[in-house]
């Protein structure tokens, strides 16, 4: 895209940005930045004000208030400028099903004006990163969720944005074919691309270079992922290899020093101030509950533990 | 397991042009918590209306205590309850109202009313909120009236359709707890999920994807099945360290995290000391560690493995 001022630093810059609808705040103030060829995720349970604040930056929707630019372009004075630069990917992938592959991508190449050369050379490119070499006469219909996917971001990508915005586009996939989606998107972020992915896949978000939390409107953490783990834990988590039933939780639970228990995956874990302060104590307390068998070790907290923790201190 | 108190065989079902689900058999043990996980698509939904009475199947058969729900849904309604991914709360009704709803639909005495309700508030941790309209529940409020709704004539079996899809992580923990609680008290859940975490909080796992179940087992036979180790490295600058690391015989898979690298090695202890060596004065190298290798890498490896799975995957 030859037009556009490549003078922007940012990819993204928010600043305030904030909607409301009628006594409603969707989105509260919020601000951060997003760099050049970087993958920032956007995180958040549903209703949070993620697809609000995606659709504000492509130009679709108009903030109540603050500013955002998207490449240096200012999103409420040129919408429609920014339309044209970006490209958008939506968890309900919008292909058309009575078309071919080649044809959707003929379709989405005529709806961003490329023609002839461009638009041969682009098709091949994207057919070649999506894997979609074979299938170009395939009905979209009869694609695997997983295919469709990868259709979906080529569609997305037909005239080259410098920027891509997908929103929750690994939601319903198969985990093989999730680790091939990601693969591309660092295929893409390593040439240059920038991309903002919203994700209420809290192992998803491990892969983003940069994670931004939203919560009932407001960023509520915003760092790399090994940031958010060291800055925003207090205390340590500890894993008890018991096992899942409720006893067993209601004694970790009721441990010295524990803040809280809870299950993950087959064991528990535990909140605790110190692991080796605690340790032992709760060792000992467990025994004298005639548990046996069982081993505690220190593990890094997870994104959800961070989240977790956020959250409670804001309810 | 216990003794099967769900039994599926070769179940099928079909729509307008497409198959469902297709030749399914599963077992389900009393007190089980057993999760169905797979892609939107996989027919996990598909499944569990029929085993709740609501879908009639093309063929197969269903039975729960041993009666044929195909042939005879009555003789397990009232007894199972199921909570769609979409629940119909009453979003102009209170908290309360909604049970007093659902308790009026069930039949329930003045007296079982006032027990039941009180006792699912506090179960469900909405006594707090007794007079909010349902509208105004954030979504992991919502769900947890949804359960406390379908609970109003305690189910011995629960059938869960992706209850905590999008929900916020507080409210997704304390929905798990929920469950274990139900679990302890005897009864038996089937809850279908996308999340692979949740599949590991499960007695059995079976994952499901173009209507078929590819892998069930329980999750630590699933974990244990994974033939590798984990090793995961930070090294600056990345790309580099990924076009290395991507020629060293003894490394077999690689997956970016981030600014971490994910390697598969057959053993983690010896790749750690040789990775040091080989990435030596070229990149520089800023952590290293062995990792428990997840419930994710193991179905990957399993589906990877599969006979007649290779349509489904890239």
């Amino acid at each position: 895209m030859s037009e556009i001022n490549n003078n922007y630093e940012k990819s993204i810059t928010v600043n305030g940005l904030t909607k409301r609808f009628d006594e409603f705040t969707a989105v509260d103030n919020i601000s951060f930045e997003v760099k050049r060829g970087e993958i920032f995720g956007f995180l958040g349970p549903n209703g949070s004000g993620k697809s609000t604040t995606i659709r504000m930056l492509c130009g679709i929707l108009e903030p109540s208030g603050g500013n955002a630019s998207v490449l240096g372009i200012d999103v409420a004075a040129h919408p429609e400028e920014i339309k044209q630069h970006i490209g958008y990917m939506s968890q309900k992938f919008s292909l058309y099903d009575d078309l071919t592959v080649i044809e959707n991508l003929d379709f989405y190449g005529g709806v961003y004006g490329l023609k002839n050369d461009r638009l041969a050379k682009r098709k091949d490119f994207v057919l070649e990163m999506a894997g979609l070499k074979g299938r170009e006469h395939e009905l979209a219909a009869n694609l695997s969720t997983g295919w469709k996917q990868r259709l979906a971001l080529g569609c997305a990508i037909i005239h080259e944005p410098e920027m891509v915005f997908l929103d929750e586009p690994t939601g319903g996939v198969d985990p093989v074919s999730r680790r091939n989606f990601w693969e591309m998107l660092y295929h893409m972020a390593e040439s240059g691309t920038t991309l903002f992915v919203t994700t209420h896949y809290m192992d998803e978000a491990e892969h983003c270079h940069r994670i931004g939390f939203i919560y009932q409107g407001k960023m509520i953490a915003l760092g790399t992922p090994d940031q958010l783990k060291q800055q925003n834990m207090k205390g340590d988590i500890i894993e008890v290899a018991i096992d899942t039933s409720q006893e067993a939780l209601q004694a970790v639970a009721g441990a010295p020093g524990v803040d809280e228990a809870y299950f993950y995956g087959a064991t528990i874990h535990a909140k605790v101030d110190s692991v080796k302060r605690d340790v032992q104590a709760i060792e000992k307390y467990l025994k004298g509950l005639k548990f046996k068998g069982f081993s505690i070790r220190a593990v890094q907290p997870s994104l959800e533990d961070v989240f977790v923790n956020l959250i409670q201190d804001i309810r | 397991m216990h003794k099967p108190i769900i039994e599926i065989e070769n179940l099928i079902v079909d729509f307008p042009g497409v198959r469902a689900v297709d030749g399914i058999s599963i077992k389900v043990g009393e007190g089980e918590i057993f999760g169905l996980v797979g892609p939107d698509g996989a027919g996990k939904t598909t499944t569990i209306r029929v085993l709740s009475t609501i879908l009639k199947p093309a063929l197969g058969s269903v039975k729960i205590w041993g009666n044929d729900i195909v042939l005879n849904p009555r003789s397990v309604r009232g007894k199972i309850g199921y909570m769609s991914q979409k629940f119909n709360l009453y979003g102009d009704l209170t908290v309360e109202e909604n049970l007093r709803f659902f308790a009026d639909i069930y039949g329930l005495s003045d007296d079982e009313r006032a027990k039941r309700t009180k006792e699912l508030l506090h179960f469900a941790r909405l006594e707090n909120f007794t007079d909010r309209r349902a509208e105004f529940l954030s979504g992991g409020m919502k769900q947890k009236l949804a359960l406390a709704c379908t609970l109003i004539y305690e189910p011995k079996i629960l059938f869960l359709d992706e209850p905590t899809t999008g929900v916020d992580p507080v409210s997704r923990r304390e929905f798990w707890a929920i469950l274990s609680e139900l679990r302890s008290r005897g009864v038996t859940l089937f809850v279908s999920t996308p999340y692979m975490d949740e599949a590991e909080r499960c007695s059995t796992v079976a994952f499901m994807d173009g209507g078929k179940i590819r892998i069930c087992d329980s999750p630590r036979s699933i974990k244990a099945s994974f033939s590798g180790e984990i090793v995961e490295l930070t090294a600056k600058p990345q790309h580099e360290a990924r076009r290395i690391i991507g020629g060293l015989s003894y490394v077999r898979d690689v997956e970016v995290y981030g600014e971490r690298l994910q390697l598969t090695v057959a053993r983690a202890a010896e790749a750690v000391e040789r990775l040091k060596q080989d990435l030596s004065g070229k990149v520089e190298l800023a952590s290293v560690a062995i990792k428990n290798p997840t419930m994710e890498s193991a179905f990957i490896e399993l589906i990877k493995e599969g006979t007649g799975v290779q349509g489904m995957i890239i």
